[in-house]
């Protein structure tokens, strides 16, 4: 990368962290407050009564899932609803005007995305530290998880807000896909809970594999394959990044 | 001199079908204070778009320095800087954010950016008030700050949609005033407009659209010369009921005054030797409507009419 593009692309990367640092009640604040919810209710009231989960205690099984479920809420939100805002506000024009190329903005905006969603996330653990003491089997495979996860989400946000016409379109996903998958995706239970049919049918829900590879970071343990985890990340991040090139080399929803 | 703007055969066909541009052919040297009038919808934004790259074009060239939007892109912008006819800025982000950003976009390192946000705000009146978040700002400071904005990359050609839209008469001639300086420093200006004493006062060539089609392309004095009759108004101390000014169309008007045509080859002398001859005293006299205006308006309805 030249260094014009560079200064480009930090630009846009400062631009969006300011953003979302500027409005920290709106973006860190409820996170935080939501998970030690669920810490509290599923974790230390619940979890008591659950008992083990795989050789676990049911809060240091649900730990991993729930610090993944801010990540992949927070990487999505935070790119959706900027670059929505960006498009109605109509200041992704400077964005336009300039000679950015496309796959620059694309990183940009998912580079934001991905810095919400990892200090959402540092901030869950933190926060988790207060409950059940974490323990680390493989600190790169976190990283490497949590990397992957908040870029794959951060690029779907930035496609539902190419395609949102009004404020209510950047909400649908997440209401009505996002939040079902994530709470099917293996963050409360094990897949091997289910029936044989069920697992089966949980085994086409790619948060799945991203929750179970994040988990085998800290407890080394994980219902499905390792490798086919970051495989199915890997490759969703290659689609989502080459459908969100054409959106935006195409001018969907931005040029006339 | 070069050709800081080569617009060739640019045709815009919006998906509803709407035909914005039916074959626009301009050019526009280095150094012009070049004005683009017309009629609302005429196409003159959607012109500004394509050669910004915010409307993708149907079919035609548009070369910015010699560099084509097509081939050449990036080159291309970088000789740009637009001026928006709406706001288009983060109303929730501070100026010197909003300007430095803006340079970083364009490469320009955060130190050159913040001499280059100092320069600019200062001489636009704005640095006192950088750290303001825009929302602030009342409608003339949100227009300078775009002009601000587009000039942090220093740009060679500087396009502006109805820069001073809504702006209150002393800070529009302020405005002027700032252009007419970059413009003198070598910058070249495509301004559109609805204020046409704005076109006439700053502008050297004009090309006026309608339909999407250019229907005149000259230097503004060329135009001028075109006005073939005034019509001014004149006070008078008395207006006698038996008034003669012969040779000339005249209507009486409220109060003591008179608006009288005047062919350009008639002059003014005659008026008021026959007013002074009938010892009758002219207190005051204007132009009754702006010489340009009355211009475009001819040639916008002598368009439609030939078009009809």
């Amino acid at each position: 990368m030249n260094r014009r593009y560079l200064v480009a692309f930090k630009s846009i990367l400062d631009k969006e962290i300011t953003r979302f640092m500027r409005i920290w009640v709106q973006t860190l604040v409820p996170p935080a407050i939501t998970m030690s919810l669920y810490f509290v209710i599923f974790g230390s009231l619940i979890g008591s009564r659950i008992g083990d989960m795989n050789g676990f205690s049911y809060m240091e099984f649900i730990v991993p899932g729930l610090i993944m479920m801010s990540v992949i809420t927070n990487s999505y939100a935070n790119v959706a609803s900027s670059f929505f805002s960006a498009k109605f506000q109509r200041n992704v024009e400077e964005l336009l005007v300039a000679p950015v190329p496309n796959y620059l903005i694309v990183l940009g905006y998912v580079g934001g995305g991905m810095a919400r969603g990892m200090l959402v996330g540092l901030i869950v653990t933190l926060l988790s530290l207060f409950f059940v003491t974490i323990q680390i089997h493989n600190l790169a495979i976190i990283v490497l998880t949590v990397v992957l996860t908040s870029m794959l989400f951060s690029l779907g946000g930035l496609i539902n807000a190419v395609y949102a016409k009004t404020f209510d379109d950047i909400s649908i996903i997440p209401t009505f896909v996002l939040t079902p998958l994530t709470y099917l995706g293996g963050v409360f239970y094990s897949l091997t809970l289910l029936p044989g049919f069920w697992q089966q049918v949980a085994a086409l829900n790619p948060i799945v594999y991203m929750v179970n590879a994040f988990r085998y970071g800290f407890l080394g343990y994980t219902d499905v394959s390792l490798w086919l985890a970051l495989a199915v990340v890997v490759s969703f991040i290659v689609v989502l990044f080459s459908y969100a090139m054409y959106l935006i080399n195409k001018g969907i929803g931005l040029r006339s | 001199m070069s050709i800081a703007l080569d617009i060739a055969g640019l045709h815009k066909v919006y998906r509803s079908g709407t035909v914005a541009l039916a074959g626009i052919d301009l050019q526009v040297k280095q150094g012009d204070f070049f004005a683009l009038l017309g009629p609302n919808g005429a196409g003159k934004s959607t012109t500004i778009g394509v050669i910004s790259s915010l409307v993708n074009k149907t079919q035609g060239k548009v070369q910015v320095f010699g560099h084509d939007i097509d081939t050449d892109l990036e080159a291309a912008k970088s000789q740009l800087g637009l001026v928006p006819q709406e706001f288009n800025f983060n109303q929730f982000e501070t100026l010197l954010q909003i300007v430095v950003n803006q340079a970083g976009y364009y490469g320009i390192p955060k130190t050159i950016a913040l001499q280059r946000a100092e320069k600019y705000l200062s001489q636009l009146g704005l640095w006192e008030k950088r750290n303001a978040r825009a929302r602030e700002l009342s409608g003339g400071m949100k227009r300078r700050l775009m002009i601000a904005r587009a000039l942090m990359h220093e740009p060679r050609l500087l396009i502006l949609d109805e820069p001073t839209a809504g702006v209150d008469i002393e800070l529009r001639r302020s405005m002027w005033e700032f252009l007419r300086t970059i413009n003198q420093q070598g910058v070249t200006i495509i301004l559109t407009t609805h204020y046409l004493e704005e076109a006439e006062m700053l502008c050297r060539n004009i090309a006026i659209i309608d339909k999407g089609l250019i229907i005149e392309n000259t230097s503004m004095k060329a135009l001028l010369a075109k006005l073939g009759k005034e019509t001014f108004i004149l006070d008078l101390d008395v207006l006698p009921s038996a008034l003669q000014l012969e040779g000339f169309q005249w209507r009486a008007l409220e109060g003591q005054s008179i608006e009288v045509d005047v062919e350009k080859a008639q002059g003014l002398n005659p008026i008021f030797s026959q007013l002074t001859a009938q010892q009758i005293k002219v207190l005051s006299m204007r132009n009754k409507a702006n010489r340009l205006e009355e211009l475009f308006v001819n040639l916008v309805e002598h368009g439609r009419g030939a078009s009809a």
